[in-house]
């Protein structure tokens, strides 16, 4: 591939605990993920999954390996070091939102530049940044209501664009659905979706077959290793095939797909 | 992070829990208030005390008595000092130049009664003429002790303008007859009203010859040897004289009435400034009890901002969690709360102050106590306030800072 590798995971181990304790989480993780794509993390609980976000996210440190974030290697960084790489290259989108409850929706997406340590903007042009982020996602009318005034989507909505606002290479979302209704579960892949088009890199965990079925690419974890590592045209191919079996099926099951 | 939007942060979180906020400083400002009022009190105190000392003439040498006694060890000149005599009196008067008027007193505390009024525990003042002039009070009617009378061991009295009242009411005391414990003495005079100075009420107290007040109400064994002991001698220089002078004089003099060496002297000479400082250390020891109290407030007030603060990143976890996820340092957030329980205790530091004064104030006007507000005292609660903030809050924040962005967004 000729895009630029955002993540770079070579031979990623991590092991909790100590001594006869111990218990390993990641088992030796090698993964790539280049600019501009759109990747659905699954597994069970469990798996070393959340581990890997973990990681993916610098809030963790690996307990052996490389992780190469961006062409800069963030394995052995401090807390401090790490605290930088969040605010300036990483966006988070978590299932409960975690909008702050006593900021209004602007104030929120303002935050992360409050943290910034390079190219500080003044308070203005931070309101007019946060304005805008909150424009793209279709709530420029809402931006001065606290979260208790906001519906699920549009909570989801503001935490995207407080995780866009420093602009990071990478865009990590925990089941970004997962306490969303059905339409505002569309609403949300909609807006991941465009941000994919615009050429955002975005790694999702998600437990949802149908909206991984949506994306170019599906990393399956089991047990601290890459259990399935495939493309979009794979999955496509795939998807007939469950579709067929399913026609197939018994009545009752179809309801349930 | 830069400071006004750390401000703005602690602001924001204070201002967002107004009634926990404030319940929360109270400790800081009943602390701070205590700390204000309590040295405006025993300052307005000081500041009374030494204005009736020097109310008494500034002219004023108090001698007493000061017999070491060494048991077994006992050398000779200690067994023969005996401390003050009545007879100095007549000597220091006679013998030392520049000397204005020298007075003595001799204390008991007796029954009085009149009719059938009868008064319980009154202290009766021995002693001589000149204690108008020395002590500074007036007749109001009649006459005080005069020599004839402590010649003739007359038995007069003289009333203090409240005995006077309380037992003669609105009737003329002037040469009806009172008891004193069993010893009939004829009012002679009443004193003007003078009020309490340094703890001596001047009207709650009647005026005997010094002679009378030995004979009848304190006869001792060692009187009838030795000569009637007495406690302190009062002497109220001229103006003109030399005060080192009259009292170098009177230190030979005494040496050589009672056979002491100069040098380790069965007396002690007192002048005014010398008692106006010992007053002050009475009162500043009062003072630092007073302010330890006050600290101990400030102490409890600080335990309340810590218990809050702990409180408050308990609750506040997942906050913290996302915004270490966004980019916030452990620095960052530490400095976030340690500045929030700063800005509590020094908001309340400032309204303590501000109740402190409007408090001294109304202490003063109403309690019945002088009160003057030191300068210092707000300086003082003002930094001690600040000071509680950043030690109660460090535990707090710095808990908050060592929180595992993890574990903290996991948090519900």
């Amino acid at each position: 591939m000729d895009k630029p590798t955002i993540i770079e995971t070579i031979d990623l181990k991590k092991i909790y605990g100590m001594g006869d304790y111990e218990v390993e989480a990641l088992k030796g993780i090698n993964l790539s993920i280049c600019e501009g794509e759109f990747v659905a993390v699954m597994g069970p609980s469990g798996s070393g999954k959340s581990t890997l976000m973990n990681i993916l996210g610098c809030l963790d440190h690996p307990t052996e390996g490389r992780y190469i974030l961006g062409g800069e290697d963030v394995s052995d960084l401090n807390k401090i070091e790490l605290a930088h790489i969040r605010n300036a290259k990483l966006g988070f989108i978590f299932q409960s939102f975690n909008l702050l409850n006593r900021m209004t929706a602007i104030e929120d997406v303002m935050v992360p530049m409050m943290y910034r340590v390079e190219n500080r903007l003044s308070m203005s042009e931070r309101r007019e940044r946060a304005m805008a982020a909150l424009e793209s996602v279709g709530l420029a009318d809402r931006a001065n209501h606290l979260p208790n005034e906001l519906s699920g989507g549009q909570q989801q909505r503001v935490a995207i664009a407080r995780a866009l606002i420093n602009d990071p290479v990478l865009l990590l979302a925990d089941e970004p659905t997962g306490n969303l209704d059905t339409k505002a579960s569309y609403e949300i892949m909609d807006q991941l979706n465009k941000l994919h088009e615009r050429g955002r890199t975005i790694v999702m965990v998600t437990h949802e077959p149908d909206i991984a079925r949506q994306m170019e690419r599906i990393i399956r974890i089991r047990d601290g290793l890459l259990d399935m590592d495939r493309d979009n045209e794979q999955v496509a191919a795939e998807a007939k095939e469950e579709l067929r079996k399913t026609l197939e099926l018994p009545e009752e099951a179809k309801d349930e797909l | 992070m830069n400071f006004s939007e750390v401000l703005g942060l602690a602001l924001k979180s204070i201002t967002s829990n107004k009634s926990r906020s404030f319940l929360t400083m109270l400790g800081v400002i009943i602390g701070v208030a205590s700390v204000i009022v309590m040295i405006a009190v025993s300052n307005g105190t000081e500041t009374q005390i030494a204005n009736q000392i020097n109310a008494l003439g500034t002219n004023l040498l108090f001698i007493s008595s000061s017999i070491t006694r060494g048991g077994p060890n006992e050398t000779a000149a200690q067994r023969q000092a005996t401390g003050l005599v009545y007879t100095d009196v007549a000597a220091i008067k006679s013998q030392i130049n520049g000397v204005a008027g020298v007075s003595v007193e001799q204390d008991a505390s007796e029954t009085l009664t009149f009719g059938s009024n009868t008064l319980t525990s009154i202290p009766v003042i021995g002693t001589t003429p000149d204690y108008t002039t020395v002590r500074g009070v007036q007749v109001a009617t009649g006459r005080f002790i005069t020599q004839q009378d402590l010649d003739l061991t007359q038995k007069v009295v003289v009333l203090g303008s409240d005995v006077a009242t309380e037992l003669f009411g609105s009737s003329n005391p002037i040469g009806q007859l009172i008891t004193v414990n069993s010893t009939q003495l004829t009012v002679v005079g009443v004193l003007q009203e003078k009020g309490v100075v340094s703890g001596t009420n001047f009207n709650d107290q009647i005026y005997a010859p010094i002679q009378v007040v030995f004979q009848k109400f304190t006869p001792s064994f060692f009187a009838r040897v030795m000569g009637d002991r007495v406690r302190t001698i009062y002497v109220s220089v001229d103006p003109k004289a030399n005060m080192n002078d009259v009292i170098t004089q009177i230190s030979l003099l005494l040496a050589q009435r009672h056979k002491v060496d100069i040098s380790s002297p069965d007396f002690t000479i007192q002048t005014q400034s010398d008692i106006i400082g010992a007053q002050e250390s009475t009162t500043a020891s009062f003072r630092t009890l007073l302010a330890s109290v006050a600290g101990i407030s400030l102490l409890v007030g600080g335990i309340g901002i810590m218990n809050i603060m702990l409180v408050s990143v308990t609750e506040r976890t997942r906050e913290i969690g996302l915004r270490q996820a966004v980019g916030a340092t452990p620095n960052d957030i530490e400095i976030q709360f340690l500045t929030e329980a700063v800005m509590l205790s020094v908001v309340g530091g400032v309204i303590g102050i501000l109740a402190g004064v409007i408090g001294s104030f109304l202490f003063g006007k109403f309690g019945g106590m002088p009160t003057v507000i030191a300068s210092y005292s707000i300086g003082l609660s003002f930094g001690s306030s600040a000071l509680v903030g950043i030690l109660f809050g460090y535990i707090p924040a710095r808990q908050a800072a060592q929180l595992d962005p993890i574990e903290a967004l996991r948090h519900d």
